[in-house]
């Protein structure tokens, strides 16, 4: 018999942390984790919708070589924004607010984070952010692009640049807490026989995501401010007028910027391990390897920022130095990318919707790799810098890699969230769709980028009009892929089949309670004696306690 | 209670190397260009109040000691000396922020505050003429120096102090939360993580100044001179 | 795990041991030594004081080794954030044109 099926299904009880309490208030000053990542769920969605609206006028506006649907001040703003929301308000937080929130203290037997409150007032510190940013896009907008580049956004620009910064200042201050409470409770609240190699690798993902929070924010935090301090008094430290250096701004915009850019991919990471080997019934390949790939990911991250700028007045000698150490982060990631491939080959894998959105990112996220190393290269990076090329190569990370992981966890773990199954049938179309629709999208634009197309401008000469066209009609076929679930899951709360505890059958901790988890996740306090994915059988599995009236409190 | 208190350590511990690296942005700039502007840097240093900034220093150091000595007597169970303590500290808090203030008012009157922040004083302050006594209240340019350099260091100096001092207030409104509990008698040997964890923050604004007081009010006393 | 109590005198011991480091940094400050040694011996001064305060009144020399590895790695990471920067502004010269 095998193991994962020797301890009792818990009896679905009535109780569980949706229903245990009822009313606004218990949701707003909720100290329950999984409430919490429900209420950041809700609130990146609408961000997502609204950076979404800003990709579709960008799409629109890109339809024809002129610059005829919007004007190119106004146009800026649409990019400008597009990048903001996206970057800021949808992707870093996405995965670690909601999908780790709701699973670490689950995924290794606690009853909640170590700082309850903490984690609710990132969440109102994420709203204040983001409300504040909204306020600076509805007076009027920000043209800086999402970079900030000085002299033109402390100097010239006649747009709310310091309210935009602001608003990512406070929603910095959200990230920090976040990362800083999931740092304290890996280290001090695993249930007992938890050690640190029998984690799941989505807590290591989290734990190196949090580490590169804690030590990135802050300096985009001091930058956003320091730029905010010399749009004010019209002087400053990036002020050639004082004998400035405008590139010290890139130098310290960037330092965050490039590891926040590992902050979006690797929860995703975590996500794909956990779907890679749970659909195909394989313990992963090489865990130990993989795990600390995310923790080299995380530290090589911070040692590459100058490749953003090759192209100024950077030192040549600096560049040679960040280009190599560009090559050299590719390793850990190419790292998993193998042991991922290694742990499917020879399994038994299901192609349900979670492995579908697994398999898509380890094809786009590959893409995105690969060419982000023609852009690590000086020489080509001179060619390619802003064009085409650098969008789709970062399109082809945060969409199909980063987007495609969080769809992937949305839907292996919403029967745990919500105790209802999403349809199978219109996820595996859903997924087809956005996958066929976000290559169609960003695929000619390598080519565009290559032949010479630049970024950031809202017209274009003709010849260039076919790669966008087909862009274009891509990025219609994604929405539309998008909107789907949307509207199943919404749909499978009210009217989906109602999940067990375990639908998948698998042995992760977060699948030996019910589904929903009652407010404490665990009835007793589980003891671990086995491993992150143990899949064959084992005599001697040991569960404390069982579930329901029958269950011994400790 | 023992695994909160040390996740209440830990954590101060990893919001105190946020901090580290909030601060370090501007130790960045300031060291790149201190190296690129020696000589007005030096220059825009040396009017800044030595006796003022090393008193200043000293207030700090005491304070910190005093919040050393409140934790020490929350863990031995001493209530009177403890709210003493944090009486000293926060008063000595509000000494340094009060010295502070004096010192930038005397940088308003001198027309030392970078750019347009107050639109009524611009930047513009007088300068010593070669060949002449030196006026105690005007600037002395050092050999190399010129006025926008000496200007970047004002926008450095504000910008560093300034951050620093509203840490001394968030760090001043925090004592008084203490203060407050500690009169109700919340804490006690078996439970005062919130002293000892405060006490952490206090202690890393303390370093901050450590390093500011040398790097910013020091540097070139010894071309005073020159 | 008992909690460690640091005793009092240690505390005054640093605390004096802090007031003379100013005091000697501002004594220093006045001479002029050659090269860049002001700047050299200000930042020891001013690492010994910060090192005495983050060891007893922070109580690093009684915690975990986390808490070390911690604190090295914020100095640590301090480091990249210069070096790296620095190793850019350094070598723009070293191109005949210079910038």
């Amino acid at each position: 018999m095998k193991a994962i099926e020797s301890f009792e299904t818990p009896r679905p009880s009535e109780v569980n942390y949706i229903n245990a309490q009822y009313g606004l208030k218990s949701w707003l000053l909720t100290k329950d984790h999984k409430r919490i990542a429900l209420l950041y769920l809700g609130s990146i969605t609408f961000f997502f919708f609204i950076g979404g609206l800003y990709a579709m006028m960008i799409r629109l506006e890109l339809l024809t070589p002129q610059g005829d649907l919007l004007q190119s001040t106004t146009y800026n703003k649409v990019f400008t924004q597009h990048g903001i929301i996206m970057i800021f308000f949808f992707l870093i937080p996405s995965i670690p607010a909601t999908l780790g929130n709701f699973l670490i203290p689950m995924m290794i037997g606690a009853k909640d984070l170590a700082f309850p409150r903490i984690n609710l007032l990132s969440w109102y510190i994420y709203l204040l952010g983001g409300i504040i940013t909204i306020y600076a896009l509805l007076a009027g907008g920000v043209d800086t692009g999402w970079t900030f580049y000085t002299p033109f956004s402390t100097t010239f620009s006649n747009s709310y640049v310091v309210a935009a910064g602001l608003g990512i200042f406070i929603n910095g201050f959200s990230s920090i807490l976040t990362g800083l409470n999931f740092i304290v409770t890996i280290h001090t609240m695993r249930a007992p026989g938890m050690t640190w190699f029998r984690m799941p690798l989505f807590i290591w993902s989290h734990y190196a995501t949090s580490l590169i929070m804690i030590l990135g924010t802050p300096v985009i935090a001091i930058t956003v401010l320091l730029l905010a301090f010399e749009r004010v008094s019209r002087v400053g430290i990036f002020d050639p007028g004082l004998g400035g250096d405008p590139v010290l701004f890139q130098h310290l915009f960037w330092f965050y910027s490039h590891p926040a850019v590992y902050i979006m991919v690797l929860p995703s990471m975590g996500v794909v391990s956990e779907l890679v080997a749970n659909f195909s019934r394989k313990n992963i390949f090489g865990y130990s390897f993989v795990a600390f790939s995310s923790l080299a990911i995380a530290v090589f991250g911070f040692l590459v920022w100058g490749h953003h700028l090759f192209v100024t007045p950077q030192s040549v000698y600096a560049g040679m130095i960040f280009s190599f150490l560009s090559f050299a982060v590719a390793i850990p990631s190419a790292i998993k990318v193998f042991n991922w491939t290694a742990t499917l080959y020879r399994s038994s894998i299901s192609y349900d919707t979670p492995m579908l959105y697994a398999l898509g990112f380890i094809g786009l996220f590959t893409v995105g790799g690969m060419t982000g190393l023609f852009l690590a290269s000086l020489a080509v990076d001179v060619h390619l810098s802003d064009t085409y090329f650098v969008v789709a190569h970062f399109h082809y990370i945060m969409v199909g890699g980063a987007l495609m992981g969080y769809l992937g966890g949305l839907h292996y773990w919403w029967p745990k969230i919500s105790g209802r199954m999403y349809p199978e049938g219109w996820g595996r179309f859903a997924a087809l769709v956005i996958f066929v629709g976000f290559n169609l999208t960003f695929l000619p634009q390598f080519v565009a980028g290559y032949l010479g197309m630049p970024r950031r401008y809202h017209a274009y000469p003709p010849e260039f009009q076919v790669f966008n066209v087909l862009s274009t009609a891509g990025a219609s076929i994604l929405g539309f892929g998008m909107l789907i679930p949307a509207i199943y899951f919404v749909w499978s709360m009210r009217y989906g089949k109602h999940a067990e505890a375990n639908p998948w059958h698998l042995p992760g901790l977060e699948w030996r309670t019910q589904s929903p988890p009652p407010t404490e996740n665990f009835e007793v306090t589980p003891v671990v004696t086995w491993d992150a994915y143990e899949f064959a059988p084992r005599e001697e599995i040991e569960v404390v306690g069982k579930f329901g009236p029958e269950a011994e409190r400790i | 209670m023992e695994q909160q208190r040390e996740a209440g350590t830990l954590g101060m511990w990893v919001f105190l190397v946020t901090e580290i690296m909030f601060f370090g942005g501007m130790f960045l700039a300031y060291t790149l260009y201190r190296s690129m502007f020696p000589a007005a840097f030096a220059s825009a240093s040396n009017h800044l109040d030595i006796t003022l900034g090393a008193v200043n220093t000293g207030v700090l150091i005491l304070s910190s000691f005093t919040m050393a000595m409140a934790v020490y007597f929350t863990q031995i169970g001493k209530r009177r000396p403890q709210i003493l303590c944090l009486v000293l500290t926060l008063i000595l808090g509000l000494t340094f922020l009060g010295i502070k203030a004096v010192e930038y008012h005397d940088k308003y009157t001198d027309r030392l505050i970078p750019g347009h922040l107050i639109p009524s004083a611009p930047f513009g302050p007088a300068v010593n003429e070669h060949g002449k006594p030196p006026d105690h209240h005007k600037l002395t340019l050092l050999t190399g120096a010129t006025l926008p350099q000496v200007e970047m260091f004002y926008w450095i100096y504000f910008a560093m102090t300034g951050m620093h001092a509203l840490h001394m207030i968030i760090g001043a409104g925090l004592l008084t939360f203490l203060l407050i509990y500690s009169i109700k008698g919340r804490f006690d040997p078996e439970y005062h993580s919130p002293v000892e964890v405060i006490g952490l923050y206090w202690h890393f604004v303390d370093i901050v100044w450590i390093f500011l007081f040398p790097l910013l009010y020091l540097l070139g006393r010894h071309l005073e001179h020159g | 795990m008992s909690e460690h109590i640091v005793p009092v005198r240690i505390y005054v011991t640093i605390f004096l041991a802090l007031l003379v480091g100013t005091t000697l940094t501002v004594m220093a400050a006045f001479y002029d030594f050659p090269w860049q040694f002001n700047t050299i011996i200000a930042l020891t001064i001013a690492s010994v004081k910060a090192t005495l305060v983050v060891l007893y009144f922070m109580h690093v020399r009684y915690s975990s080794r986390l808490v070390w590895v911690i604190v090295a790695a914020a100095l640590f990471w301090m480091g990249i954030l210069f070096a790296l920067t620095l190793s850019d502004y350094s070598t723009r010269q070293w191109l005949s044109s210079g910038y």
